[in-house]
Parts: C-alpha cells; structure tokens; sequence
C-alpha cells in the first residue's frame, strides 16, 4: 500500500517539477530578449560567441552534409532506378535536404557541437561562482554572458543549415552526375523546377531559426540552472543534448505539418 | 576599432553562409530561372482538371511558358476555373487551345497551349474558350472495356 502512494507521489513530484522548471525557463527567455539590447550594442562579445558556436561547428556541418548528400544520392538512385526515373535524382536530394535533412541535421549537429559546450561553459561558471562574483560587482549575468550566446546561436544555425544543404545537395551531385552518371542536365532543370524560392527553401530557414532559439535557450538555461557541482555539470550537459534533440525533432514534425501540408 | 583575426574568421563564416543561401536560391531553387513579375493572367474553364496544382507548369511547344496560379471551381457552370499567369515575352493568339496533359505515364499534369490562327493576341483577364480537360486513367479504361464487350456481343 505504503509503496503504490510513493509511487504515486514521486510521479507527481517530477511533473510538478517538470513545469516548475518550463516556467523558469520561460522566465529565463522572456529576460535573455529584454537584456538583448546591450549586448547589441557591444557586439564585439556576440562576435566572439559567433566564432566558438558557428565557426567551430564549420567542419562537422560540412563533412556530414557531404555524406549524407552522397548517402542520399546513392539510395535515392537505387530507388528511383527501378521506375526508371533517376533524373529525379537531383529533386529528391535537394528537397530531402532543403525541407528536412538540412535544418534538423545540422540542428542536432549544432546542439551536440556548440549547445553542450555551452551548458558546460556556463554550468562551470556557475560551480567557480564566476557568475556570482559578476553580480556582486553589478554586472547582470544574464546581459553579460547569456545574451551574447543566445544570439550568437540564432545567427549562425539558419547560415549552417544553408550551407549543410548546399554541400549536401553537391555530395549528391558528386555520387549520382560525377560517380553514377545521372545526366547533369536534367538533374539539374528538374531540381529547379522543383524547388520553389518560397515555400521550399524559405520555409527550411525559418525551420532552422526556430531550432537556433529553441536549442540555445536549452543549452543556456541548463547551464544557468546546472547544480554547482561537478556532476550537476555534467548532468546538465547531457540534458541538454538530449532536450533539445528531442524538441528539435517533434518541433519538426508540427513545422512541417504546418508548412508543408497541401502543398 | 581593431581588427582581430577572429573578425577574419566570422567575416568567412558568414560570407559562407549567406554564399551558400544565394547558391541554394540561384542554382538549386527556381527564383533564377522564373520571374513572376512580368506576366498577363489568363481565365479558362475546365470540366475536369484531374490532378492539375497551382503553380503548375504551362507550356508550348515544350517550352515553359507561364504557371498556373489559381484553381477554384465556378459554381455558375459547375466547371475548374484555372487562371494562369503567362510570361509577356509569350504573346499567344485569342483562339489558343489549352490543354491539360501529362508528362510521362506517371508525371505531373501540365497545360499545354496550343496556338490557333487569330491576329488579336490574348490581353490580361482574357478568357481562353477551347480547352481540353485532363484524361482521367479510370475513363479510359471503362471506354476500352466498354468497346471490348460490344466487340465480343457481334
């Protein structure tokens, strides 16, 4: 008996717990874009957090956009084969990759590469009470180190999705024109018949604005709210690899369902 | 201010990023290849469009001319009312024949014009009067059974 009421109990306590720590996280956003305005106006501090999350990320973005382009051509072909229609080729990879595979894949990329390197940055500032020491000398934390990231990450995740695509769609170039021999012509004019300015590739931009926002306000938040100690780090860093994979992927399927459906 | 060169390494960050947009938009997307600014919107009434979009493709003679841009169904005539924008650089006769077709067994439906023998061009608003609508797969079969079993009763 004693032990269905605990479980009951702790059920309770963790999704008591669980909005508990949405409402702050929301409180925490809704302050990271009132104290944007200064870091704005030092942008020296957003340039130097655009180099450690969107430059860094350069290589790994481009090396898997690469592969997963040739992937992409080399079972797109075997498929398209059979119907007898590989000079589709070039249709499939590239709206594979503009709709779906370039914005969640270099968000995922993204939130592995620079997200969890910020939660341990700033989990690590809170354990050394750098972040308190800031406050005592009235420098507010959240202007000062939060802000900076938070925008640096919105820049840069749409340009390496862009990027992650476009090398992407050549990876699939490379495999079906170059290695295949699909004819280049018409992977080409089908591919631009196809992908509309607009609703194609517009759209994967603002899917990957969205997980820009919603990966660094993860990865910001869980390392302002890590516990100080070594192992809340580390825990935090994990979670917020695992979070925002999560949100990134069920924010697609309602994105796409929103943008894409009857078209 | 000082240069840094970290500034050097965001400058090509960025310029990479922004490059790569403008390749997906001129070489992968169609904003390169299709103005939609210089065009004259076409009507024609349809009794069946079978599985004809908007932004359909119009051709003539092979060559894309325009696209279509709305579909909506005229409930005076109960018939498809398919307006399509075509390019200005395309003037076509007023008795153009449209026709709604498919590019391959199993392509995408299109229309194709066909161009009759009137002096006066089509102007914008203008109303295409000969049209052919879709073939629908479903039709033609019934017709080919239907020619098969009267073949059978003689």
């Amino acid at each position: 008996m004693m032990g269905v009421v605990n479980t009951i109990r702790a059920i309770g306590h963790r999704i008591i717990n669980a909005v508990w720590r949405i409402g702050v996280a929301s409180r925490f956003f809704f302050l990271t874009l009132l104290y944007s305005g200064n870091s704005f106006r030092r942008f020296h501090l957003i340039i130097k957090e655009l180099f450690s999350s969107g430059v860094m990320s350069l290589i790994i973005i481009v090396v898997a956009g690469l592969f997963v382009g040739m992937v992409l051509g080399l079972q797109g072909y075997e498929t398209l084969k059979r119907y007898g229609s590989e000079s589709a080729l070039g249709v499939m990879v590239a709206l594979g990759l503009v709709r779906e595979l370039g914005p969640v894949m270099a968000a995922l990329l993204f939130a592995s590469r620079a997200g969890s390197a910020m939660t341990a940055e700033i989990g690590l500032m809170k354990a050394t009470e750098q972040i308190s020491a800031m406050e005592m000398m009235a420098v507010n934390p959240i202007a000062r180190i939060v802000a900076p990231r938070f925008w640096a990450g919105v820049i840069s995740m749409p340009l390496l999705a862009a990027l992650f695509s476009a090398v992407g769609i050549f990876g699939g170039y490379l495999v079906g024109v170059v290695q295949i021999g699909v004819d280049a012509g018409s992977f080409w004019s089908q591919m631009q018949a196809a992908v509309d300015f607009r609703e194609d590739i517009m759209n994967g931009m603002i899917k990957s604005l969205v997980f820009g926002v919603v990966v660094t306000v993860i990865a910001l938040f869980e390392g302002f709210d890590a516990p100080p100690t070594a192992e809340g780090v580390s825990g935090a860093t994990t979670r917020t690899v695992v979070t925002s994979s999560l949100a990134i992927l069920m924010l697609d399927f309602v994105l796409t369902a929103i943008m894409f459906r009857g078209a | 201010m000082e240069r840094t060169t970290l500034d050097l390494w965001v400058g090509m960050f960025v310029v990479a990023g922004i490059a790569a947009l403008v390749m997906l938009a001129m070489k992968v997307g169609n904003l390169g290849t299709y103005n939609v600014s210089d065009t004259y919107q076409v009507h024609a009434y349809f009794s069946n469009i079978g599985g004809l979009k908007p932004k359909a493709s119009i051709r003539s003679a092979g060559v894309l001319v325009g696209r279509v841009t709305s579909i909506s169904l005229d409930t005076e005539r109960y018939e498809a009312d398919v307006v399509m924008s075509i390019d200005k650089r395309y003037p076509f006769p007023k008795d153009t024949f449209a026709n709604i077709l498919t590019s391959g067994l199993l392509g995408e439906q299109y229309i194709g014009l066909v161009p009759g023998g009137d002096t006066a061009m089509l102007k914008n608003g203008d109303l295409m009067k000969q049209t052919q609508s879709a073939m629908v797969l479903e039709d033609l079969i019934s017709k080919f059974m239907y020619s098969k079993a009267s073949e059978a009763a003689k």
